[in-house]
């Protein structure tokens, strides 16, 4: 079984609501942060056991359905 | 310069020649961005201001006509509401849930920037058929985000409405209005002048978001619109709500002389169109602009859609104050240039001149094109076939549920419930009846809203179509017990290039300037969305009526559900229909045809008026007009929570039950006022028939003598309110 370990990110020109919400409670808490972009984490366990058929697969899992290929970024590492 | 450069911005060659010599020089790269994006058919109106030119602008209660960032109408007691619908129908087709709250986001600007605070949203909203495409997820992504913004922001959504048809498959209509109200002496201005003035800019940072969304929105939507997807912006509801407040204690503190909304085309637009108004000059150092991200251009800089930013200029001396009411909400406000006396938009780097050109050159000087019209083959062919014919398909009751089942038709339930429509606590008439009536805090007074096109009328007959959303948006008004006011509009069209588009546009806009003169609703600002166009085909011609209306008492104000029986039910206007474009022809002749019946805009006026006189009387316990559906459509609407039994005394089954006619009205009343009423009617020559009488749990229609319908009202009322529920919840 292979296991993927999937990030999704807005993308860096797109506006972040909550990681500037973020950003500024760390730095009214005084810690020296520059700034904070937030995303996703996901783990996806594949049937899948071929590594190039499944890194194949999740590359249209994440732009089909995981990631919104309009605003966000994302990529993926394969474990297993 | 190569052609290339200023052809991808949207520019034609004649146009770079114009820039040129008006320059007196070769522009440069970031002098020939602006004037793309000031040029841009979403910023100079360059195709649509001949015919915009011919709307009805003036009246004794307009405070402000077109050309500012909204208009105002006044109201009596030295208040004034201010409204204005626009078009975010790109965007959403992108990214349907940041497209639709940027959309109300950008208007809800537009309201406050002029000093009032914004009370209530609609949302005029055209998609394809749910069960083609991603039409299903267009629809849940706009709703989503409308909610998600309006929700947020805590302005209630009170109105609006949705249709589905083909032709909005691939690029459906987003388009939003807000509504205010403020006290007269609060009215500000997007206007820069007195020289030495500073220009700051308030809100948000600037990041690379939606460089260029003025001209995407000026372009057809095409596979490549895919690739220009940096124009989609992302909202903050809470930064606009935080921005909100700070303006309107700017504006109310009497500390600016102008200040605009950083809409399309950002910092460009605002900063042009102040100085414009003004007749003055700005000077700015774009390494002033606080930005999110580093390394930016000044091209990006001047072109950045981010949301939530202000352009101001306050008074002189008065910037330190600006500053602390921003700092005290949580924003930023920078200085970041002065206005000056020399008509020129002076751009600066870190002191050093990039951009310079004359202001009037992007705001006055802007092509204007008479587009050749032509009259759409279509339009006779439809025009001449002949309806007579046709009879019923199928029984009384199966196209009765049908209609009521039709996406279009059938209860927007669950769109609206989506959206906070309570939050505020003024709302009077919540979504779901004919208008949205907020109340008028301090006064007894009530404001109707709504929207309304139906856009097959308009596609079948521009002039009679565009007359008749002014029409329908009246009589909605008018049946909450509200006088019309005045208009906003969005013209939705297609690419105004083609000659056949361009006569769409004339004439629905001619029928539109004729409605409102008779009505007495001038039009008082709004926008033009033209390309709207998937490849090869264009969407039906939809010029979006937003209409407010003044309601003296809210006591006296209306629904349109008969809530007990007892009550006499009448129809003020024709008995029989058309079947010439109407909903029943679409769904079960699978046909778009007819002539459309003529129109009498004095007679329809004389009707409203007639209404609005029983409603002051006292006279009246509900109203609604016949429209989509018929008759038969609109009493099922009124009577889900009473039924009723009526009979129609004409001959034409079909026509009297489902064929469609606007200037209709079925009104219902107690029966101590029903003598009263038609005694009035006979004095005013007014043709107003008795139904019959609201009672029990069923709906009876009796036609030419003889029962066709008898149902109860638990067999249709889940039929009309679950229809779209029940598509959206359906699979995939």
């Amino acid at each position: 079984m292979l296991k993927a370990n999937v990030t999704v990110t807005l993308k860096k020109s797109i506006l972040d609501p909550q990681g500037s919400a973020v950003e500024k409670a760390l730095k009214s808490m005084k810690y020296p942060v520059e700034s904070v972009r937030i995303g996703k984490f996901m783990e996806v366990t594949l049937a899948e056991t071929d590594k190039a058929k499944a890194e194949e697969m999740m590359h249209e899992i994440c732009h089909k359905l995981l990631s919104n290929p309009v605003i966000e970024d994302y990529f993926f590492e394969l474990e297993g | 310069m190569e052609p290339k450069v200023w052809r991808e911005m949207g520019l034609t060659d004649e146009e770079y020649l114009k820039i040129k010599k008006l320059m007196g020089r070769e522009p440069n790269f970031l002098e020939v961005g602006i004037f793309s994006v000031m040029w841009s058919e979403h910023c100079s109106y360059k195709t649509s201001k001949p015919v915009l030119k011919k709307f009805p602008t003036e009246g004794p209660q307009v405070l402000q006509g077109p050309g500012e960032n909204a208009g105002i109408v006044d109201i009596g007691d030295n208040l004034a509401v201010v409204f204005k619908m626009e078009s975010h129908n790109h965007p959403s087709a992108i990214e349907p849930y940041q497209g639709a709250a940027t959309g109300v986001g950008g208007i809800l600007r537009d309201v406050f920037t002029m000093g009032a605070r914004p009370a209530a949203v609609l949302d005029a909203l055209r998609f394809g058929p749910l069960e083609e495409g991603n039409n299903k997820y267009l629809l849940s992504g706009v709703v989503g985000g409308i909610g998600g913004y309006g929700n947020s922001i805590g302005i209630p959504t009170v109105g609006g409405d949705v249709y589905f048809h083909p032709c909005y498959s691939g690029n459906p209509l987003v388009n939003a209005m807000a509504v205010g109200f403020l006290e007269h002496r609060h009215i500000a201005k997007g206007i820069a002048s007195g020289v030495g003035n500073p220009v700051m800019v308030v809100g948000a940072r600037t990041g690379r978001d939606g460089i260029h969304g003025a001209t995407f929105a000026s372009v057809e939507l095409s596979e490549e619109s895919e690739s220009k997807r940096s124009a989609v912006q992302v909202g903050d509801p809470f930064m606009e709500k935080l921005l909100m407040e700070a303006c309107l204690e700017l504006i109310q503190a009497d500390a600016l002389v102008g200040i605009q909304d950083m809409g399309a085309a950002g910092l460009t637009s605002s900063s042009s169109e102040m100085a414009g108004r003004g007749n003055s000059g700005i000077e700015m150092d774009l390494s002033l602009v606080p930005r999110r991200e580093t390394g930016m251009t000044p091209y990006e800089i001047m072109l950045s859609e981010s949301q939530e930013r202000m352009l101001v200029v306050p008074k002189a001396g008065r910037e330190k104050e600006v500053e602390e009411v921003l700092t005290r909400w949580g924003l930023e406000a920078t200085v970041v240039g002065r206005v000056t006396d020399d008509g020129m938009l002076r751009l600066l780097e870190e002191g050093k001149v990039v951009a310079e050109i004359p202001v009037k050159a992007l705001t006055d000087e802007a092509p204007v094109y008479h587009r050749p019209s032509q009259e759409p083959a279509y339009y006779q062919e439809a025009k001449n076939i002949s309806l007579e014919g046709f009879a019923l398909k199928d029984s009384v009751e199966k196209v009765f549920l049908a209609l009521l089942g039709n996406p279009t038709i059938a209860s927007k339930e669950w769109v609206y419930r989506q959206y906070d429509h309570q939050v505020g606590t003024n709302t009077a008439v919540v979504p779901g009846s004919d208008a949205g009536v907020l109340r008028v805090r301090g006064t007894k007074k009530g404001i109707a809203m709504t929207t309304d096109c139906n856009s097959r009328y308009v596609y079948l007959d521009p002039y009679i179509g565009g007359a008749l959303a002014v029409v329908e948006a009246a009589q909605n008004i008018a049946c909450t017990g509200a006088r019309p006011l005045a208009i906003t509009d969005c013209l939705n069209f297609g690419n105004p290039e083609k000659p056949e588009i361009f006569w769409q546009f004339e004439q629905a806009c001619a029928g539109v300037a004729e409605a409102c003169r008779v009505l007495g609703t001038p039009v008082t600002g709004g926008n033009v969305s033209l390309y709207n166009e998937t490849p090869g085909l264009a969407v039906f011609p939809t010029p979006m009526i937003g209409m407010v209306g003044l309601l003296d008492d809210i006591n006296q104000v209306l629904g349109n559900q008969i809530k007990t029986g007892g009550e006499s039910i009448y129809l003020l206007g024709e008995l029989e229909g058309e079947l010439a474009g109407s909903e029943y022809l679409a769904m079960f002749e699978n046909m778009e045809a007819g002539a459309l019946p003529e129109l009498d805009l004095t007679k329809i006026k004389e009707r409203i008026d007639f209404l609005l006189a029983l409603n002051k009387a006292g006279l009246l316990t509900a109203a609604h007009d016949i429209s989509e559906g018929g008759l038969a459509v609109a009493l099922a609407e009124m009577t889900v929570t009473c039924g009723a039994k009526v009979s129609v005394d004409a001959k034409d089954r079909l026509r009297a039950l489902f064929g469609e006619r606007l200037g209709r009205i079925i009104l219902a009343a107690s029966q101590e006022s029903a003598a009263r009423i038609e005694i009035l009617a006979a004095q005013s020559g007014m043709p107003l028939h008795y139904l019959g009488i609201s009672c029990g749990e069923s709906l009876t229609v009796q036609v030419n003598g003889s029962i066709c319908l008898d149902i109860s009202l638990n067999q249709y009322r889940p039929v009309f309110e679950r229809a779209i529920r029940n598509i959206m919840n359906s699979g995939q």
